[in-house]
């Protein structure tokens, strides 16, 4: 199982790479392996404000549907118009080119709240 | 309850498979990819292990009676080595079962749903006549599918028994692979393909020659998650989906295999009446324009009335689009209608159509 050290993560299965005060947001690969293939990624528009453990988005695998949870709260700055059309990247590369939105973190303290690897690796 | 493995568990896991609880067994729903895994059967050969499944063996004086009077497809049209697809209904006209009845000189074979096999067994008992033994012997046989358009000449490699003699819904008795079996042109996927029945003591042996005879061919194993959108796009049932003990024949499409005018069957003055009075709902097909997979159970509306049920549900990756059935009121079953697909407050709009699919 590939989790990178540097990632936070949530009991829901996202990950967030922080950097200054945005955050990048996607599914780890346990997630993405649990799924199976994936077919849609439904993704907020830019300029969306979300709130840390509501949902953003959507995610349908072949299997199953399921909800996306933002890590933290904030506004979306960007969002990853690839999954569209190649939504099987969140399989691929989750931590890479599967990245999902990035966000303009609001409260930073919120971190506190997200499972380092070594928390979250214990709940698999 | 602990579950059951089949007899190629072992081959399985080595292959990489995610294990799944499935009717009481550990199964693969997946070796690489559900996607294509369904294009790989589509476009060349699969493999399934469908041991699962349950086989019962009915024999004795009046057993052809005895089976036409438990099924609703007519078992004396049947001639030694064909088989046919029926149903098992109650009383009321629901579904017990959906099933494969092979002719044999001396028994008929019933191939069932894994989920069902001992209420089968049990139903089958509770009407037996004195002169009728009915045997469960599922423990004992591995069932592979073989599908594909090559599947043919993968098997051929490994037997004397000439595959293309034998008729869609026919079958022989032979060696493959030197295990004695019975060689079937059945299948759930609407490809061209055999499906094997053999003592599970074998397994691996036939399995491993499968493979080696299909190599050129790119063969590979197939897990129930491919098994499902496969036998989705050719619209057949799957039993707790889309036909169950609340649902007839008629409603689901089948009326095909209820033979009114072969005699007397169980659940036959239902249908009867259920045809007579004129169906209140059928089992359609549908499109779904949308970024929406249809799942089991969601609602279908009409001018935001609800007008029935999703009863299956997948991406189809040949039309590589959502596709569903579902039952839906009589009076908006028809092809062209314009449907709504609710999924957890969310819609896409869908259109009924002809089915099969692909």
């Amino acid at each position: 199982m590939n989790l990178p050290e540097e990632l936070y993560y949530t009991k829901d299965h996202e990950w967030a790479r922080v950097e200054g005060d945005t955050a990048t947001v996607g599914i780890t690969d346990y997630a993405q392996s649990e799924l199976g293939d994936i077919v849609y990624v439904e993704l907020p528009e830019v300029g969306t404000t979300v709130k840390q453990g509501e949902s953003f988005g959507t995610i349908e695998a072949v299997k199953a549907v399921s909800d996306l949870y933002a890590p933290l709260s904030g506004e979306v700055t960007e969002v990853n118009t690839n999954l569209e059309d190649s939504p099987e990247l969140v399989n691929q590369d989750p931590y890479g080119a599967g990245w999902m939105i990035k966000i303009k973190i609001s409260n930073p303290d919120e971190v506190n709240n997200l499972l380092s690897k070594a928390d979250y690796e214990k709940l698999l | 309850m602990e579950a059951k493995k089949t007899a190629l568990y072992d081959v399985h896991v080595r292959l990489g498979a995610r294990m799944v609880p499935f009717a009481g067994f550990l199964m693969p729903i997946q070796y690489t990819s559900i996607l294509e895994e369904h294009r790989k059967v589509r476009t060349s050969v699969g493999v399934f292990d469908v041991s699962h499944m349950g086989e019962i063996v009915i024999r004795g004086e009046s057993a052809e009676s005895f089976v036409n009077y438990l099924t609703t497809n007519n078992v004396a049209r049947l001639q030694v080595n064909q088989a046919q697809y029926t149903v098992m209904c109650y009383d009321h006209g629901g579904i017990v079962d959906d099933l494969i009845c092979y002719r044999f000189a001396d028994r008929y074979l019933l191939v069932v749903n894994a989920a069902n096999t001992e209420k089968d067994f049990q139903w089958i008992l509770t009407h037996r006549p004195a002169d009728v033994q009915v045997e469960n012997i599922s423990e004992r046989i591995t069932q592979l599918a073989v599908q594909g358009k090559n599947a043919e000449p993968t098997l051929q490699k490994l037997t004397r028994v000439d595959l293309s003699a034998i008729k869609f819904y026919w079958f022989q008795e032979g060696e493959l692979a030197g295990v004695p079996m019975v060689i079937s042109r059945t299948g759930y996927t609407g490809e061209p393909g055999f499906e094997l029945y053999f003592d599970r003591q074998y397994s691996e042996k036939v399995w491993d020659a499968v493979f080696e005879a299909g190599r050129k061919y790119d063969i590979a194993p197939i897990g129930l998650g491919a098994r499902d959108s496969l036998r989705l796009e050719k619209k057949y049932c799957l039993y707790g989906n889309d036909i169950d003990q609340n649902t007839n024949p008629l409603e689901a499409g089948l009326g095909w295999i209820v033979k009114f005018d072969k005699g007397d069957f169980i659940g036959r003055e239902a249908l009867l009446k259920a045809k007579e009075s004129g169906l209140k709902r059928k089992l359609m097909g549908f499109v779904v324009e949308g970024r929406i997979i249809p799942r089991k159970d969601y609602p279908i509306l009409v001018d935001g009335k609800q007008v029935g049920q999703v009863t299956s549900g997948a991406y189809s990756p040949i039309l590589e689009k959502n596709i569903g059935l579902g039952y839906v009121a009589i009076e908006y079953a028809r092809i062209g209608q314009q449907i709504t697909i609710e999924a957890r407050g969310r819609s896409a709009p869908a259109t009924i159509v002809k089915t099969p699919f692909v």
